[in-house]
């Protein structure tokens, strides 16, 4: 492995390794580079077997000098994976599995033709799309900010990344002053990707301007908001466009140590984190005087183990420093006093990722992006009852209804939309009538949710809305630190009246009280988590009254998700008597009666069944196994 | 108090003695000995204290604080069913009912046989391919509740060669 | 330090700078109720939420307790959202508390009965699942009972300050957290000292003593000759508990109510501490002139004594052999006085009123005989009193009864503060050495409520290097240069307690939410004030070195022959365990 002691060295390696990623991509004539997604959700469908044999047949079939396969991050487009992209065509394979790696090597890679039946299916016009820019979920992103390099580039090779140009932000901020570093990141307009969207730069210069021996820089990477998993991707994509975001903050506030707090639940992304930082301090990039500068950065890892509550940036330092995670109150802020109570600037992943691209491309060009008060991209975890689920890069300002049905393809089965979560179980649910505001953080906020870290999970017709607010209430209960008594007992009170509530045992009065409790949870609680616990329960209350009144007064669950208030039941005109339901009933709940089925002849033994109300657990097996939609909820 | 053996003490000994450079980091020290051991009993929490010098009140609050840490041995395939918001919408909570029906085990519970640990999971990222469910590390995506019962007889057919 | 001008409720004030809200609104003269802090609101948690106000510009409501002020800061307490957040909060943690308050035995103490009715908490506004509860009652000294605990840390906070071993600590998540020893044990299966500091800070009746009034109750019923006797400490804070202000000293209007109380005979473990410091300053000798282990250190307080057992057993020959002062007595009066007075000693009934919860455990020991029956704290003797009708204000000074272990000395007084103990051995051992009393009696050095004291005392031109520590965490420094065979001393005074008994876990609460009319400084200034009531009964007596207590040197000529006598030894000394294990198998 090369050194890189000087910013020449840097340039000189950047133009080595990045003609040699140019071949890769561009290819000289008769080659070709394959590339294999190797995200998380890609992984579990063995996409490392795929690449496994697709290098197998490589070596086998001596194409060495003729083809290459790598891995890379994560494609985004997780409901398609796992993906082979082939350079330099771009042919995007989807769904791809190990023995269809024999048929690539065989008919693209030797034949030179596409392989069409892996090619995406748009869902509108049934025709095959052959190239990735071609396809609606990646028409109207912006991947190439905080997605920089994922899907492009090894994310386990330091040299593709300096190739891509990793550093040389680093390069330019070490030749600028700290206090300039500090006004560039104001002047993009960055703000905080975690959640409240506190503006990067002042956070920075709260820290900069403490004097200290010792400061630190910390990277919030335990990405707990269920549904969410922007961080994961972008760290097993590139984890050194983080490393470097991270130095860039060091440099800035005059920090020589970062620590990078992940979720233990993220083993890849801990492991390829670990594997940059090495190759980092190998090449000379990371530790003393780093490119001949009198700056000297080092990173370590913490890992997290399991809390929500870590992600609330005080419990986050208590974690690093070995304690429970329970927040601190504040003042006195982390800036001022935090890790080991010295001054610590807390950063989420997404926020550092976002640094080197305004230090490279500067200020304007970033605040470019975006709307008058939210500039550049934001990463967001598309997922639920939505056609294209996966991970997206848009611009700040594109509207919900782009994200829902343009780049997410709609709602799956002909369903209705009905509300989209995002800012996970601190945020709210959007409705009908926000789906052409434009997404910022003001925006959001004004709409009762929020921006949260990213996570937007769609929800349609078959959502009980109670139910969702019960969800985030359970999750929330489980994951309250206990510290203070407003989150800790009041939540559990909220899930109790709420179950009271889909239990058809709630009372209008207990409707008052639920909002009552939730106000002061809102206003009593000791940090954010349990601030903001409540307002799954607001936000749902605030847009589908109605439906908590139907859980109440007519004790029916309007979407039948409730089971204590809704029931199967099987159309006596529709069933055929096949006896399916029955025989998949763990309950043993659905029996023959001595109706004949519509349209079949007395002799056969074909009779019409019906279900138990008394046994009956409400499993769904029945409706699942049911083949002629005679079996529906009520 | 059963008494440790002394390749287990040596182990971690060495554990802690691992990050000595690092300010003896105890979420550090806690998930290695997570990793190699399945659980840290009391036993290895008052060892970890004696070495580090943090009381095993503090550790054992550590330990029972996170979730990923556990006190008592986990079952050999751990069986952890995801309700992140993306898998709970898509039904994963019946999933999960039908995991505790067929092993007759409640979440954090370990079956008789000790073969099988029942986690409910917090969003593992999957949300993709929800609802999803891991076994080891394998993830299993979108299970629909009929798999459930064929996942468990791979299990226990790989058991019973 | 400056000054700062804020606003409350509209009216200016100017208070110096560097305070909470909380504090500089008390110096202002509001009182805002909280819970979890303490020490006159300093807090590190801000976790029960009921001192919140409203602060202009902050962002929601703001808790007073760790919120400093600064200059131009309005502030509203009473703004109808305080209010009723505050009310809120406290209405909250009512819903998980086990609400038995009539059959509760901190009644009278309850800080969140008591700021309940201060903020107008309504009675069932919230109600709903609890967290599960478990109630432990196996340890001697203590009882903890998740089912009343609020969560607030203090107890935690209280043993790793005082003691250093963190016995206490949060367990679990969420609505399941509770404050336990490791694993949910049992005090008794712990390495606890059975201290009951944590008893002294517990605002709700999560950690109580483990009461044996009805132990006494039953004696006195059943006809024994119920024997009572009462530590020095005792004396220095009983009048607490009867509204009196601190550093009231209660001695004689405590023995009036125990005659009162019909027991056989009112003594004063004074006495007891004279004869230990017979058999300490014998030992100590014993042990400089046959060049034995030094240094010697005193075994007189039963915190002491765990801590020693579980965390330094290789102390243990340093330690002396002596039971502690009520145990001495207790022996004595089974024996001696049982003998005199021709009383079957079957038919007597030990009680010990004592500042300590440890005592109640010491006297379980399998070391000890069952020579004291029952130990009750000073509050449980309180609580006596005032069951029984007694008029403490009432009451007449009456004198201990005078009848074979009658006389006591200043010296056996002291042993209720750190540095008691040395300075009644020094004035002993002095005589003992040098065939004359020391010229000055009062010996400075030792006194004071420093947390480390030392001395050097020149004896016939030798000099002689003591030292004294109260509190674990502060001894714990002088035990590793004994363990380390560093230590400069011959002889170490080490007491449980931060200040010795006076503080003892056993003593009347000092919570300034229930002491109006005492100092803002109080929890400063406590200790002190109690100290001096036993300086100034030393000062008073005629006798002031143990060995000149004719009572003592009667015991000795007719009963024990002299001190370390083959008698001695066997009534008044005892064995320690080396082996004890911390985390016994088992619940």
């Amino acid at each position: 492995m090369i050194k890189i002691k000087t910013s020449e060295e840097l340039i000189k390696a950047h133009e080595d390794f990045g003609s040699c990623l140019d071949k890769k991509f561009h290819c000289e004539p008769g080659k070709k580079a394959i590339v294999v997604c190797g995200g998380t959700g890609c992984l579990s469908s063995s996409s490392d077997q795929l690449l496994a044999r697709l290098q197998k047949l490589i070596k086998e079939k001596g194409l060495e000098d003729k083809v290459t396969a790598n891995i890379v991050g994560c494609f985004g487009f997780c409901s398609q994976g796992p993906f082979v992209k082939v350079f330099p065509e771009e042919t995007l394979y989807t769904k791809v599995k190990v023995e269809d790696a024999d048929e690539i090597i065989e008919k693209d890679i030797i034949g030179g033709e596409v392989v069409e039946r892996l090619l995406f299916i748009d869902p509108q016009t049934k025709q095959r799309v052959a190239r990735q820019h071609e396809i609606n979920f990646y028409k109207l992103q912006k991947r190439d900010i905080a997605l920089k390099g994922n899907a492009e580039i090894n994310p386990e090779d330091i040299n593709e990344a300096i190739g891509q140009g990793a550093f040389l932000a680093l390069n330019r901020a070490l030749h600028m002053d700290p206090q300039q570093v500090i006004d560039e990141v104001l002047k993009s307009g960055l703000r905080g990707r975690g959640g409240a969207g506190f503006p990067t730069g002042r956070k920075w210069q709260f820290a900069h301007d403490v004097q200290s021996d010792e400061k630190y820089v910390v990277c919030n990477g335990d990405e707990g908001d269920p549904g969410a998993f922007m961080d994961r991707s972008i760290i097993e994509g590139n984890p050194i466009n983080v490393i470097e975001g991270m130095m860039i903050e060091g440099y800035a506030i005059g920090a020589k140590n970062g620590y990078f707090y992940i979720r233990a639940e993220y083993p890849i992304a801990v492991n390829r984190l670990r594997n940059a930082i090495k190759q980092c301090e190998e090449i000379g990039l990371l530790g003393d005087n780093i490119l001949g500068t009198n700056f000297s950065f080092r990173c370590h890892i913490r890992l997290g183990a399991g809390a929500f509550v870590c992600g609330e940036e005080t419990a986050l330092l208590n974690s690093i420093e070995g304690k429970r995670g329970m927040p601190r109150p504040r003042p006195p802020f982390p800036a001022i006093k935090g890790l080991w109570d010295k001054p610590s600037v807390i950063n989420n992943v997404e926020t550092l990722a976002n640094v080197p691209y305004i230090l490279l491309n500067g200020a304007d060009k970033y605040a470019a992006i975006g709307t008058e008060k939210s500039k550049g991209t934001k990463v967001f975890a598309l997922g639920g009852k939505v056609n294209n689920v996966g991970l997206v890069e848009v611009p700040m300002g594109i509207t919900l209804r782009q994200l829902i049905f343009d780049i997410g393809g709609g709602i799956p089965n002909g369903k209705k939309f009905k509300a989209i979560q995002t800012g996970g179980p601190s945020g709210g649910c959007l409705t009908e009538k926000d789906l052409d505001t434009p997404i910022d953080y003001d925006n959001l906020i004004a709409a009762g949710s929020m921006m949260g870290s990213g996570g937007a999970i769609v929800m349609d017709e078959d959502n009980c809305m109670v139910d969702v607010a019960k969800f985030y209430m359970t999750f929330i209960c489980d994951e309250s630190c206990g510290k203070c008594s407003p989150c800790r007992i009041g939540t559990k009170r909220c899930l109790e009246l709420l179950t009271k509530i889909t239990d058809g045992k709630g009372t209008m009065k207990d409707l008052d009280e639920l909002k009552e409790l939730a106000e002061v949870i809102k206003s009593n609680s000791l940090c954010g988590l349990g601030q903001t616990a409540p307002n799954p329960i607001l936000s749902t209350m605030a847009a589908f009254y109605d439906e908590y009144v139907a859980h109440i007064v007519d004790k029916k669950c309007p979407a039948h998700v409730c089971k204590s208030l809704m029931q199967y039941k099987i159309l006596e005109d529709k069933c055929v008597g096949c006896g399916m339901c029955a025989r998949n009933c763990p309950a043993s709940a659905i029996s023959k009666t001595d109706k004949v089925p519509v349209g079949k002849p007395e002799t056969l033994p074909l009779r019409v069944h019906f279900i138990d109300a008394e046994k009956c657990v409400k499993c769904g097996l029945c409706q699942a196994n049911c083949r002629f939609g005679a079996i529906i909820k009520d | 108090m059963a008494r440790l053996q002394d390749a287990a003490v040596k182990q971690i000994t060495e554990i802690v003695n691992r990050y000595k450079n690092e300010g003896t980091p105890l979420m550090m020290i806690l998930s290695d000995i997570q990793k190699e051991y399945g659980y840290i009993p009391l036993e290895v929490q008052e060892l970890v204290s004696d070495l580090t010098g943090i009381p095993v009140s503090e550790i054992y609050g550590v330990v029972t604080f996170y979730s990923f840490f556990s006190l008592t041995p986990k079952g050999k395939y751990v069986v952890g069913v995801c309700l992140g918001t993306a898998c709970y919408v898509k039904g994963s909570q019946l999933v999960l009912d039908k995991f505790e029906e067929l092993l007759h085990i409640k979440p954090g519970e370990t079956s008789e046989d000790g073969l099988f640990t029942l986690d409910a999971l917090r969003c593992v990222g999957a949300c993709a391919i929800a609802p999803a469910v891991s076994i080891n590390g394998k993830v299993y995506p979108m299970v629909q509740v009929g798999q459930v019962e064929n996942i468990i007889k791979e299990y226990r057919a790989k058991e019973a060669n | 330090m400056g000054l700062v001008n804020i606003k409350i409720d509209g009216q200016a004030y100017q208070v110096e700078s560097g305070l909470t809200i909380l504090e500089a609104a008390k110096k202002c003269g509001f009182n805002i109720p909280s819970l979890c802090a303490f020490n006159n609101g300093q807090c590190s948690r801000a976790s029960c939420r009921v001192c919140l106000v409203e602060v202009k510009g902050a962002r929601g409501l703001v808790a007073s307790c760790v919120y400093p002020i600064a200059e131009g800061m309005e502030i509203s307490i009473s703004s109808p959202k305080a209010v009723a957040a505050r009310r809120a909060s406290v209405e909250l943690i009512l819903s998980n508390h086990h609400k038995n308050c009539l059959e509760c035995e901190k009644n009278g103490h309850c800080e969140l009965l008591e700021v309940s009715k201060l903020v107008g908490a309504r009675d069932g506004m919230y109600s709903g699942e609890q967290t599960p509860a478990t109630i432990d009652t196996l340890a001697p000294g203590l009882i903890r009972d998740t089912s009343k605990c609020i969560l607030c840390g203090r107890c935690i906070e209280r043993c790793k300050e005082a003691q250093g071993i963190s016995i206490l600590g949060f367990e679990n998540r969420g609505f399941n957290t509770i404050v336990a020893p490791v694993g949910n044990r049992s005090f008794a299966t712990s390495p606890c000292l059975q201290c009951g500091q944590c008893v002294n800070v517990c605002p709700t009746g999560a950690l109580m003593e483990h009461s044996e009034i009805d132990k006494v109750d039953a004696a006195l019923r059943a006809g024994k000759k119920v024997i009572v006797q009462t530590a020095p400490a005792v004396r220095a804070a009983i009048a607490e508990e009867f509204g009196e202000k601190i550093g009231t000293p209660g001695t004689g209007k405590m023995v009036a109510a125990l005659h009162r109380l019909g027991f056989y005979r009112v003594f004063d473990t004074n006495f007891g501490a004279d004869l230990t410091i017979m058999e300490e300053a014998n030992e100590l000798l014993e042990r400089i002139k046959n060049k034995g282990v030094l240094p010697q250190i005193t075994s007189c307080s039963p915190g002491w004594i765990n801590y020693l057992e579980y965390y330094y057993p290789e102390v243990i020959p340093h330690v002396s052999t002596c039971k502690s002062p009520h145990m001495m007595m207790g022996a004595i009066i089974k024996t001696y006085f049982a003998k005199t007075h021709d009383i079957d000693p079957k038919d007597i009934f030990n009680v010990s009123i004592m500042p300590c919860v440890a005592k109640k455990y010491e006297r379980s020991r399998s070391q000890m005989p069952d020579d004291v029956d029952a130990v009750l704290t000073t509050r449980e003797l309180a609580k006596l009193i005032k069951r029984s009708g007694i008029n403490w204000q009432r009451l007449p000074e009456e004198e201990f009864d005078q009848d074979l272990l009658g006389e006591y000395t200043g010296a056996g007084v002291i042993f209720g503060v750190t540095g008691g103990v040395m300075e009644a051995a020094l004035r002993t051992a002095y005589f003992w050495l040098t065939g004359k009393e020391h010229d000055k009696i009062d010996f400075e050095q030792v006194r004071g409520l420093e947390g480390v004291k030392e001395a050097a005392l020149d004896i016939n031109g030798t000099v002689v290097k003591v030292a004294v520590a109260s509190g674990m965490r502060n001894a714990k420094k002088l035990l590793d240069e004994v363990k380390a065979g560093k230590s400069p001393y011959a002889f170490i005074e080490i007491m449980c307690c931060p200040g010795g008994c006076i503080n003892g876990g056993g003593q009347p609460f000092v919570k300034p939410l229930f002491l109006p009319n005492e100092d803002d400084n109080i929890l400063e200034t406590y200790k002190a004030k109690r100290a001096s009531v036993l300086y100034s009964e030393d000062v008073r007596q005629t006798v002031r070195q143990s060995h000149n207590n004719k009572d003592i040197q009667k015991l000795y000529k007719e009963f024990l022959g002299k001190p370390g006598s083959e008698l001695a030894e066997e009534l008044l000394h005892t064995s320690y365990v080396a082996d004890r294990e911390k985390y016994p198998s088992g619940k």
